[in-house]
């Protein structure tokens, strides 16, 4: 077939304004598509590196309601719970709002057993025990406000007021961690509880959410029911979930993000097909003549459709994939919107898809004029040209 | 020497009929023509008087409504469309009234057009190429794009293109329809030398008595049938 590509490539050059525009057309809508891909895996990739045997007990009317820190030991007796850990949502800003990124108190212990996704040498975990006011934070963070360790860090938090005796927040970097996978969200900065839980003026004993690691996540829904019953009735009622399920009630704030995603894929993807389709068209209807004229010296029906198909596969690949590959050039170069966005990587996953469906939309909007193509006549065909 | 009597083109009794709408129009009528091997045949006709139709069906690109067509030993009108394709790539080299070349293509891509349907290697099909521009004296043009070619030498790229893999028969269409007289008789002469020295046996399609003048044999044709004179 390789002898036959420069002929698919003289179909290609034969109009090159028109080629250049569809390829271009073709490369933007598959750069949205990438695009589109990392904002989808960063919003949900709280849900795609949720643990199958995490649960989160929060309380039942709102996540914004804290928990007893008493509840861990009751959790903690309850049958199938094999850790507890909680987390308090912080707030704490560094220098300017737009400088968002998550904050929370956590008992180190507990917490680096129940998340080896972040991963810290021990040298920091053992500074992190013995340094009071000591913080971990992920590398994008890090490396956003380029942080060393040893740094000493304010913020000022808002929900929680000024600590004791103190006119900020401080904390010293002693760790900083990063992710297992690439999709592990490293824009995080957690410090210890016992220095929150002192130092701060009010909701003592109070905390925002308790993780729990279950033996056997088969029986996940089972444990989740015995915990919320375990409460029922109390002032501080729970609702347990799968961490998965968590993550997407967060994630879906904002809106199905998968099924936004799809709908604007969707409509970009049928609007190109349309333009690659009808480029195909007039450019087969153009070369009639020279199609009557490759069938008369031998060339088969299907060699003619097949021509036709791979011309039109050629400019879907050729526009889908550096499309794609522009995208990911951008994307491996840095994350925009680290206050926004926690990860931005496009996954392997939206790549090959991407590839696939650059070449089924080459197929796609070849397959009329490839199959008028091979339908052609060629003593009409000739006389058309003539 | 005399010429080859063995026939390589047999029509019998072919009838060509097109529906249009609900309308039956016979362009042939009971042709009977033999074409031995070797001959260059004229076939001349006013406009319409189906000349093309007839080409048209001893290359094998359109099939008659009743009667046979055989080209050699093998029936062209019982061949389905894959073995008709196979067939004129092996069999018919075409040149066309108005060249017929692609112009995305340079002369030499063009001339091995054709050589892409059969096993040759590059090195090969470079060298069949190369011969077929030295056949048609146009090597020097050989990698020139057709819209840079005056139309005489447009032809002659076209006639390499119908050479280069040997085939049995050469079919022209008008080849000199859509030329000045000098270049005209040049693609005559061309066509007369690929006959005589070559043996190629050709048949031309043509309303002008010049160019039939150089065939060795001219048939007429005139509202479907087929006579060896022409008709007033």
């Amino acid at each position: 077939m390789m002898k036959f590509l420069p002929l698919v490539w003289a179909g290609l050059k034969r109009k090159k304004l028109r080629t250049v525009l569809t390829f271009l057309s073709i490369f933007i809508a598959f750069m949205l598509f990438a695009f589109l891909g990392a904002l989808k895996a960063a919003l949900s990739s709280g849900v795609s590196m949720a643990g199958l045997d995490r649960l989160i007990v929060r309380h039942k009317v709102s996540l914004i309601q804290t928990l007893p820190q008493s509840y861990k030991a009751r959790i903690q007796g309850i049958a199938g719970v094999a850790a507890v850990c909680h987390q308090t949502w912080f707030g704490g800003i560094y220098q300017d709002p737009k400088n968002f990124f998550p904050n929370m108190p956590v008992e180190p212990v507990e917490f680096c057993a129940m998340f080896p996704e972040f991963v810290l040498n021990d040298a920091a975990k053992t500074a992190w025990l013995n340094t009071r006011t000591g913080a971990v934070v992920g590398r994008a963070t890090a490396k956003r406000f380029q942080w060393k360790l040893g740094e000493r860090i304010p913020l000022h938090a808002p929900i929680w007021g000024e600590p004791i005796g103190q006119s900020q927040w401080e904390f010293e970097i002693v760790g900083i961690f990063d992710g297992a996978k690439k999709a592990t969200d490293t824009s995080q900065l957690f410090f210890r509880y016992d220095y929150f839980e002192e130092a701060r003026q009010r909701d003592k004993g109070q905390v925002g959410w308790f993780t729990v690691r279950i033996a056997n996540p088969d029986a996940a829904a089972k444990i989740a029911a015995a915990i919320d019953q375990e409460f029922a009735n109390s002032p501080y009622e729970t609702k347990t979930e799968p961490e998965g399920a968590f993550a997407q009630g967060f994630a879906q704030q904002i809106g199905d993000i998968g099924s936004i995603v799809m709908a604007v894929v969707g409509a970009v993807f049928f609007t190109i097909l349309l333009v690659a389709g009808n480029t195909m068209i007039q450019s087969v209807r153009e070369r009639t003549e020279e199609l009557g004229v490759l069938k008369a010296i031998g060339f088969s029906n299907m060699l003619v459709l097949l021509l036709v198909l791979i011309e039109s596969c050629c400019i879907a690949t050729l526009g889908g994939c550096s499309g794609l590959g522009v995208a990911w050039l951008i994307i491996a170069s840095g994350n925009p919107i680290p206050s926004l966005l926690p990860v931005f990587i496009l996954p392997t996953q939206t790549l090959v898809s991407g590839a696939v469906l650059a070449v089924a939309l080459g197929l796609v909007a070849g397959a009329l004029p490839a199959w008028q193509a091979m339908r052609l006549r060629i003593a009409e065909a000739l006389r058309r040209g003539a | 020497m005399s010429a080859p009597a063995q026939p390589l083109v047999s029509i019998r009794d072919v009838t060509r009929t097109f529906t249009r709408g609900s309308e039956n129009v016979h362009v042939l009528t009971g042709i009977e023509l033999l074409v031995n091997d070797g001959e260059f045949l004229a076939l001349m006709g006013p406009s319409g008087s189906g000349k093309s139709t007839l080409l048209n069906l001893i290359g094998g690109l359109d099939r008659p409504t009743a009667g046979s067509v055989a080209i050699g030993e093998e029936r062209v009108d019982k061949l389905s469309d894959r073995q008709l394709a196979a067939w004129r790539a092996r069999h018919i080299g075409f040149v066309f009234q108005f060249y017929n070349l692609l112009p995305a293509l340079n002369a030499e891509r063009n001339v091995e057009l054709p050589l892409l349907l059969t096993g040759l290697n590059k090195a090969a099909r470079r060298r069949h190429v190369a011969a077929a521009f030295e056949a048609v004296g146009l090597t020097h043009r050989a990698k020139h794009f057709p819209r840079t070619l005056s139309g005489g030498e447009q032809q002659r790229v076209g006639i390499a293109r119908a050479i280069v893999t040997d085939p049995t028969l050469l079919l022209c269409d008008e080849p000199t329809g859509d030329l000045d007289r000098k270049s005209g008789d040049e693609i005559l002469s061309l066509l007369q030398s690929l006959n005589r020295e070559h043996g190629k046996t050709i048949i031309m399609v043509t309303h002008d008595p010049h160019a039939s003048a150089r065939a060795s044999r001219t048939v007429y044709l005139d509202k479907g049938q087929l006579s060896t004179t022409p008709t007033t």
